[in-house]
C-alpha cells in the first residue's frame, strides 16, 4: 500500500466521525482514496477525522447526513461526487445500538436499530451500486459484527440487523460480480470503541486473543477488501475478532 | 420531451448500451432476443438507468421484466417518453 496511489474516484464511509468508521476513513485515505466522511450528529468529531486525514497528506471532507433518510442519502452522494468524483468504494459503517432483553425491547428500539444498521445500509448500497456497475468497478464493504452470527444477550435487534447485513452482502455480491464490483463484510468482535465500552467484561474472557481489537485492525481488513488485490473476493465475511467466533 | 425523441435515437441508445454490456454487434438486430445476446437482468437494470438519464423517463420494473427482444425494449422506451 502506498499513499501515492491515484484513484479515479473516491471512498465514502458512513458513520465516520468516530471509532471504527473514523479509523476506516483514515486508513483508506492512506491508501490514496479521497474520503467522504459522513456523520449524523458529531460535527466536531467528523472535523477531527478530516483534520487527521489532511494532516497526513490525504484528502477528505465531512458531510452531514442521516442515512435512514432517503433524501439525505441522495444529497450525501451528490455532495461527495461534487467534491471528489464517483464513489467507487463504499463502506457502510453507520450503526447504533439500543439494547434490551427481547421481552422488554420496545418497537421503537427495534425499528431504530434495523433502520440504521440494515435498511440504511441497503439504501446507501443501492445508490452506490448504480454508479459502480456503470464504472465496471466498485467495492462495497459492510461493517457487520460477530453479533448476529453469534448470539449476545440483549441484542436481538442488533443481531437481526447485522445477520441481515451479512445475508444482504452475499446476495448483492453475486448480483453485481460480473461488473467488477465486490461486496463483502467485516465482522468485528470486541473492539475498543465508545459503542462497546460497556460490553467487554465477560466477553473479553471468551476472546482467544485475550485482548480487544483496535479500530485500526478492523480498518486494515476493510482496506484489503477495498483494494485491487481483493478483486476476486466477494460475498465473504471477514471476521476480525481475535478468534471469538471460531 | 416526448416530441423531441425519435425511435432512431432510442434505437441508438439501446444498441450502444447492449454493445457496452458485451453483446456482439453482429448479433444485434430488432428481432434478436436478449437471451441470444446474453443480456441479463442486471444489464436491463443498467439500461433503465441509461434511459432515465438520456430521456428522463423511469421504466417500471414489471414492464422491463416483460422485455424479450431488442424491439420490445425500443418500443417500451418509445411508449414511455
Amino acid at each position: 500500500m502506498t499513499a501515492a496511489t491515484e484513484h479515479p474516484g473516491c471512498a465514502l464511509v458512513t458513520g465516520a466521525s468516530r471509532g471504527i468508521g473514523a479509523a476506516i476513513a483514515c486508513a483508506l485515505a492512506v491508501d490514496g482514496w479521497p474520503i467522504g466522511v459522513n456523520f449524523k450528529n458529531d460535527a466536531g468529531a467528523a472535523a477531527a477525522t478530516v483534520e487527521r486525514i489532511q494532516g497526513a497528506g490525504g484528502r477528505a471532507f465531512a458531510v452531514r447526513a442521516d442515512v435512514t433518510d432517503a433524501e439525505q442519502v441522495e444529497q450525501l452522494f451528490g455532495s461527495v461526487e461534487g467534491e471528489f468524483g464517483k464513489v467507487l468504494v463504499l463502506v457502510n459503517n453507520a450503526g447504533v445500538r439500543s439494547d434490551d432483553l427481547a421481552v422488554s425491547l420496545g418497537d421503537s428500539e427495534w425499528d431504530e436499530v434495523i433502520d440504521t444498521n440494515l435498511t440504511a445500509a441497503f439504501r446507501v448500497t443501492r445508490r452506490g451500486l448504480r454508479t459502480m456497475i456503470r464504472e465496471r468497478f466498485g467495492r462495497v464493504v459492510n461493517v457487520a459484527s460477530i453479533v448476529g452470527p453469534r448470539a449476545n444477550v440483549g441484542q436481538s435487534n442488533y443481531a437481526a440487523a447485522k445477520a441481515g447485513l451479512i445475508a444482504m452482502t452475499k446476495t448483492v455480491a453475486i448480483e453485481v460480480a460480473r461488473r467488477g464490483v465486490t461486496v463483502n463484510a467485516v465482522a468485528p468482535g470486541l473492539i475498543e470503541t465508545d459503542l462497546t465500552q460497556d460490553l467487554d467484561g465477560k466477553m473479553l474472557a471468551a476472546v482467544p486473543a485475550r485482548r480487544p481489537g483496535t479500530p485500526a485492525e478492523v480498518a486494515a481488513c476493510v482496506c484489503f477488501l477495498a483494494s485491487e488485490d481483493a478483486g476476486y473476493v466477494t460475498g465473504s465475511t471477514l471476521f476480525v475478532d481475535g478468534g471469538l467466533s471460531v | 420531451m416526448s416530441t423531441a425523441v425519435t425511435e432512431d435515437q432510442i434505437e441508438k441508445v439501446v444498441v450502444d448500451s447492449l454493445e457496452s454490456f458485451g453483446a456482439d454487434p453482429d448479433d444485434i438486430s430488432r428481432d434478436a432476443t436478449l437471451e441470444q445476446l446474453d443480456i441479463d437482468s442486471l444489464d436491463l437494470a443498467e439500461l433503465s438507468q441509461i434511459v432515465q438519464e438520456r430521456f428522463d423517463v423511469e421504466l417500471k420494473g414489471s414492464d422491463v421484466a416483460d422485455v424479450k427482444t431488442v424491439d420490445d425494449a425500443i418500443k417500451l422506451i418509445a411508449a414511455s417518453v
